[in-house]
């Protein structure tokens, strides 16, 4: 994946609560075996409304996602992840998201940032009141900027890392793999196996 | 100090632990369907590598399949069920397609094929993995790239998560079944309330629920923003399991029951938190919004966004109303519905499909009424006891197994605008079909919805 440390963009402001991954990709787009091509089906349902933010050409370019709280609830759908980075998503704040997603937005390098209510609030006006506002998301500082706004966030230290240097955790799993032998000569008898 | 269940069976699972990392978890039980995994299987081929556990994994198709005998007849599904065939054959794994006896929704088949058991670890690519939970296990759904990293390394790299009571208080009383418990549950601590923790259920209520009951608790776990879902094992779980064609046997049962027996909560452990909930409160529950969070007892009315103090909850109510056309101050009972599903992970098993044709039984329906078995194994029980002949003489159409209108991707949808009264998990917009509206509810409450074509609890008939 990507390596991401420092990252300044524009914001689109998603004033919604409870973006459940079904909203950002509808199921009929998970029919596809490929990785590509996601993006046409973000937000399908709302970016038939001409005034839903995305339409908005004021907003076009934008690449931080600021959103309502409990963002990517739902579904464990990756393609929801995709769809934003296809998208040209780099960045989600929110001051809540579901874990799943979350977990998913870490291993494909989109990084997840939660900020207050107040904070995320504060941002949202800012872009709708420019939309050329820029936001700067620094994961080595674990900060947020923008204008005179400066807000730290939480992530912790591995996941900053592996972001940071664009880690494939597969890979570093792997090097376990005694670990994992070991493991497996001691599990419990009876447990089942699928043959 | 004492451990909570959830502690015990991570603690059981971890490979490798080291200052500053995530747990290294082992994965007893990995779960495949069509959606989740073709680009993980890609994965592992760009990178030359394999599936390390062939034997700890298997495949079943249920999200594409459509519920009427034929072959799929949209080609980009088919692609996709075809691709997991390939995928399974190039790799080793265990498929139970279309048409075999063994077909069904991922979470009905582990635990009728006795492979979901007390203190396992299970993932799956799907956020409803938590409905294995009900049997002590620790269950949860996982993104691709987590898929690949499964099938790479049988196990996952993890932060364990903080722990959560809910205490179930008294008895259900007669005609309030798992799933209003469940929907009232997410309507109290709210769609984000369990974010970043195994939550378990417990309490008389919980332990006085079947097998069925509790998976149907366990399954919506993910609804109220929990990791996994969990309930200790006891004789009813034990029960269930004897005889399945993967339980162990002769002297390997009675070692398992013995550590089974070991995996509940000590009395001296420590939750991070705890929630409480009074069972003999409650009446049937169903959703009036876009959230399973936004649920009431049937016997309300329509919420008014004013009646929320948060002015977020207030403008995801108005926004809700809007989508589900509702005013407020309307009686839930006058509700018209179109269309009754009865059937998915949370309530298309025996026991549900059974509670359903008891209402049925001599009866019609109104609306047009899907029963969907779990699985083909439901199927055929249910069949067996007579209940398709219940549904049938009723006017309910009796399917083929499969996710069906849980989710719009299959033939089984709602159309623009149409309501329906649906046993599945998620009332999100255009979860099951583009301007679909829907109401979550028991299977006893469909069914005796689809008798009257207005939401109807069976007491009502």
């Amino acid at each position: 994946m990507e390596a991401f440390t420092t990252h300044t963009g524009r914001a689109v402001p998603l004033r919604r609560s409870n973006v459940d991954t079904d909203q950002i990709i509808p199921a009929v787009w998970l029919k596809q075996v490929s990785r590509t091509g996601f993006e046409k089906g973000l937000f399908a349902a709302w970016r038939e409304d001409p005034s839903f933010v995305l339409n908005n050409p004021a907003y076009e370019g934008a690449s931080i996602l600021v959103s309502g709280p409990d963002f990517g609830t739902g579904s464990s759908r990756e393609h929801a992840v995709w769809a934003l980075q296809q998208y040209g998503f780099r960045v989600v704040i929110s001051p809540r998201f579901g874990d799943i997603f979350r977990n998913n937005a870490t291993k494909m390098g989109l990084l997840p940032v939660v900020l207050p209510e107040d904070v995320v609030g504060r941002l949202q006006d800012a872009a709708e009141a420019d939309p050329k506002t820029e936001i700067t998301v620094d994961l080595v500082e674990r900060q947020v900027r923008s204008g005179d706004l400066v807000v730290p966030f939480e992530i912790d230290d591995y996941t900053r890392w592996r972001l940071m240097e664009g880690l494939d955790d597969i890979g570093l799993t792997l090097r376990h793999a005694d670990a994992i032998e070991a493991y497996e000569n001691g599990r419990q008898p009876w447990l089942p196996t699928t043959v | 100090m004492g451990r909570t269940l959830a502690e015990k069976v991570w603690e059981q699972h971890v490979v490798r632990r080291a200052d500053g990392e995530p747990d290294l978890l082992y994965i007893d039980l990995h779960l495949i369907h069509e959606v989740t995994s073709p680009q993980a299987f890609d994965g592992l081929r760009l990178n030359g590598r394999t599936v390390r556990r062939p034997d700890l994994t298997i495949a079943t198709e249920d999200h594409n399949v459509p519920t009427v005998l034929g072959p799929i007849a949209d080609p980009v599904s088919r692609t996709q069920v075809e691709t997991l065939r390939k995928n399974a054959a190039e790799f080793g794994i265990r498929l139970h397609p279309m048409g075999d006896a063994g077909q069904g929704v991922v979470h009905i088949i582990g635990p009728q094929f006795g492979l979901t058991q007390p203190g396992m670890t299970i993932v799956c690519g799907d956020s409803h993995t938590s409905t294995h939970g009900a049997f002590g296990a620790i269950a949860f759904g996982i993104g691709t790239s987590e898929v690949e990293h499964v099938l790479a390394t049988q196990t996952l790299p993890a932060y364990r998560p903080k722990t959560m009571a809910i205490e179930v208080k008294g008895e259900l009383p007669v005609g309030v079944t798992a799933k209003d418990l469940i929907l009232a549950i997410i309507a109290k601590i709210g769609t984000g309330g369990g974010q970043g923790h195994i939550v378990e259920y417990r309490g008389e209520a919980v332990r006085k629920l079947s097998m069925e009951g509790r998976m149907t608790v366990c399954n919506m776990s993910i609804e109220a923003g929990a990791r996994a879902g969990m309930i200790a094992p006891d004789e009813t779980t034990f029960e269930y399991l004897r005889g399945r064609p993967h339980a162990p046997k002769g002297e390997a049962w009675d070692q398992a029951v013995a550590y089974w027996k070991t995996l509940r909560t000590d009395d001296d452990a420590v939750f991070d938190k705890v929630v409480e909930i009074d069972a003999s409160t409650l009446t049937p529950y169903v959703t009036w919004g876009t959230n399973p969070g936004q649920g009431a007892p049937l016997g309300s009315t329509v919420p008014s966004p004013e009646q929320f103090d948060d002015p977020v909850e207030r403008a995801a109510a108005e926004r809700a109303l809007e989508y589900m056309g509702l005013t407020p101050g309307t009686p839930l009972r006058d509700i018209r519905v179109d269309t009754v599903f009865v059937g998915s992970c949370t309530n298309g098993r025996l026991e549900d499909l059974r509670a359903a044709a008891e209402i049925l039984r001599g009866r019609k329906v109104v609306t047009r009424t899907l029963i969907v078995p779990g699985s083909m194994g439901v199927k055929k029980a249910a069949e067996e006891e007579g209940l398709h002949e219940i549904f049938k003489a009723a006017g309910a159409e009796w399917r083929e197994a499969g996710c069906s209108m849980c989710l719009g991707m299959n033939p089984d949808t709602l159309k623009p605008g149409e309501r329906s009264a649906s046993t599945s998990n998620r009332n999100f917009e255009g979860r099951q079909g583009k301007g679909g509206r829907t109401h979550l509810v028991s299977p006893q409450v469909a069914a005796a919805t689809a008798v009257t074509g207005r939401l109807t609890a069976p007491a009502d008939l």
